[in-house]
């Protein structure tokens, strides 16, 4: 016993020089990146004084504005609610299909996944740009947008949601004769629920968020007259807006949180 | 009267659960099925309604070939099968009634199914049934908060509000106390004779099996090495079904590999009840 020294250390030299070798690796990246965005900071120095000078024309805040505002925050609002619901119809088969235990085969596993990054790829306000052309602009371009981004989100939280299923639960019904349809809302969705109302109430939330701004290339929504705003220099309208937008925010994030508390 | 005929499966990573396994199961007997685990126990009932797809054999119920049935035949097929799991397979998140009831969808439309719109007659056979196992007013209650015992009446109410020609039942006690195991191993017997039907029994506790089981199969390494009264079970026997060992001479009831052989056996074995039918 006394004789036997046992020694003993976490890694091995060869873990310890991979795990050196990471670390020197991301702070090359970190520094490479630095310099190659060639920022100046030139700017940094006044910057404190720029904000403040910024405060100062936005206060007071013209609460004055707000009644005008009403209409377009109930149109953000709207954008979202819709986009989002038609986002849910449509995400529902992509999911199914692009979740390996429930996809029919190879092909639809891959189309599945194709229309989720697809979807996911492109931004919300990238998909605007695009259908403010095919729709003209307003509020039709916005929902479309919303919806179209929104389906590969959820589409991908679903289907990974239908891959973690209880399958002995799918099994109970499939001996009792039910067909595919039957398996789906007895044996599947109930699994799936809780997931499917808070994934849809918090992607809803994103999107109140995200409809802020779609009036910024003209698809409709409080973005439209911030835009206008900022544009004209009316700070003290714009900071009216901001908390306008801050309000309407917190509420939709308030709801998402109770609703997904509430589902179980 | 369930019949198997060389019934066999080999799964695609190559492993041979189940060999050449002949039986014939009727009238209202209690068949209860032993074996270590990985005996194939599990695969052989999944064959019976090809929750398993069979890789060899056939399995005829009352004169009507289930293997090799098109889809929309198996899953008429699958309404005659009633089966209760180890691990229940109920669907946690719905109610006690509707996880009753979904024994029923195999006979009404998707849209009735979507809505709970079950015939009243399902309901009111689903309410006695939830008297005869004890859950009386547990209807609306969810799965989720019931207990392991009252989980497994809920899977047996299931499969018996089927109307089933034979109840299959893998593992229905490995997950619950001895107690419990006792109640649900004598409602399964009750419902053997109430009903008319045979039960099958996957069961690894051999108490419970000679306790209960008018007839008993013993399964090794996948093949049928057992097939007689629960009296007739000896030591001996249970050393080749549970550690392999050779069948000392002649003198038990062991069924060999060769189907005559077994097929032999099966009908040795034929219960009683079946002639009292005819």
């Amino acid at each position: 016993m006394a004789g036997t020294t046992r020694d003993w250390t976490r890694f091995d030299t060869r873990e310890r020089l991979f795990r050196i070798g990471s670390v020197v690796v991301a702070a090359a990246v970190v520094i490479g990146s630095w310099e190659w965005l060639d920022m100046s900071l030139r700017y940094v120095s006044s910057a404190p004084l720029q904000v403040g000078d910024l405060l100062g024309r936005m206060y007071p805040p013209d609460w004055g504005y707000l009644p005008n505002a009403v209409g377009p925050l109930a149109e953000t609002i709207q954008i979202a609610v819709v986009g989002t619901i038609g986002a849910v119809l449509m995400a529902a088969p992509v999911a199914y299909i692009s979740a390996e235990n429930t996809t029919p085969n190879r092909a639809t596993y891959a189309l599945g996944k194709l229309i989720v990054t697809v979807s996911r790829s492109v931004h919300t306000i990238v998909w605007a740009l695009l259908f403010v052309v095919m729709f003209g602009p307003g509020a039709l371009a916005g929902t479309v947008a919303t919806a179209v981004r929104s389906i590969g989100f959820l589409a991908k939280l679903l289907g990974e949601e239908i891959e973690e299923i209880d399958f002995g639960q799918v099994e109970g019904v499939r001996a009792t004769g039910a067909g595919p349809f039957k398996l789906l809302v007895y044996g599947i969705v109930p699994q799936i629920k809780p997931a499917l109302v808070g994934v849809s109430v918090y992607r809803w939330d994103i999107n109140v968020r995200a409809a802020t701004i779609l009036g910024f290339v003209g698809a409709g929504g409080i973005g439209v007259q911030l835009f206008e705003a900022i544009d004209s220099f009316a700070w003290r309208t714009v900071s009216a807006l901001l908390f306008a937008i801050l309000a309407v925010v917190l509420v939709s994030e308030g709801i998402s949180a109770y609703a997904r508390r509430k589902v179980r | 009267m369930l019949e198997t005929e060389n019934l066999g499966k080999t799964y695609p990573t190559g492993d041979e659960a189940l060999r050449d396994v002949s039986v014939r199961i009727g009238g209202r007997e209690v068949v209860a099925m032993i074996g270590p685990s990985g005996a194939g126990k599990s695969t052989f009932v999944r064959c019976i309604n090809r929750l398993v797809e069979p890789t060899t054999g056939r399995v005829r119920l009352d004169d009507r070939e289930l293997t090799g049935l098109g889809e929309d035949e198996l899953r008429n097929a699958r309404r005659d099968v009633g089966m209760v799991f180890q691990e229940y397979n109920l669907v946690e998140r719905l109610t006690v009634m509707e996880n009753v009831l979904s024994g029923r969808l195999g006979y009404v439309s998707n849209w009735a199914a979507l809505r709970r719109d079950f015939p009243p007659e399902d309901v009111e056979r689903a309410y006695e049934l939830l008297e005869l196992v004890g859950l009386d007013d547990m209807e609306n209650k969810r799965v989720d908060e019931l207990s392991g015992g009252q989980r497994q009446r809920v899977g047996i109410a299931r499969a018996v509000v089927q109307e089933p020609k034979i109840v299959l039942a893998d593992e229905p006690t490995s997950s619950l106390d001895p107690e419990t195991s006792r109640d649900v191993m004598e409602l399964l017997t009750d419902i053997a004779v109430d009903r008319n039907v045979p039960v099958v029994i996957n069961i690894h506790e051999v108490d419970l099996a000679e306790r209960y089981a008018d007839r008993i199969l013993g399964l090794h390494d996948g093949e049928l090495v057992f097939d007689g009264p629960a009296a007739d079970l000896t030591e001996e026997s249970k050393g080749v079904i549970y550690r392999g060992e050779e069948p000392p001479e002649a003198t038990t009831r062991i069924g060999t590999s060769e189907p005559t052989d077994a097929e032999a056996t099966g009908r040795r074995a034929e219960p009683e009840p079946l002639s009292a039918e005819d």
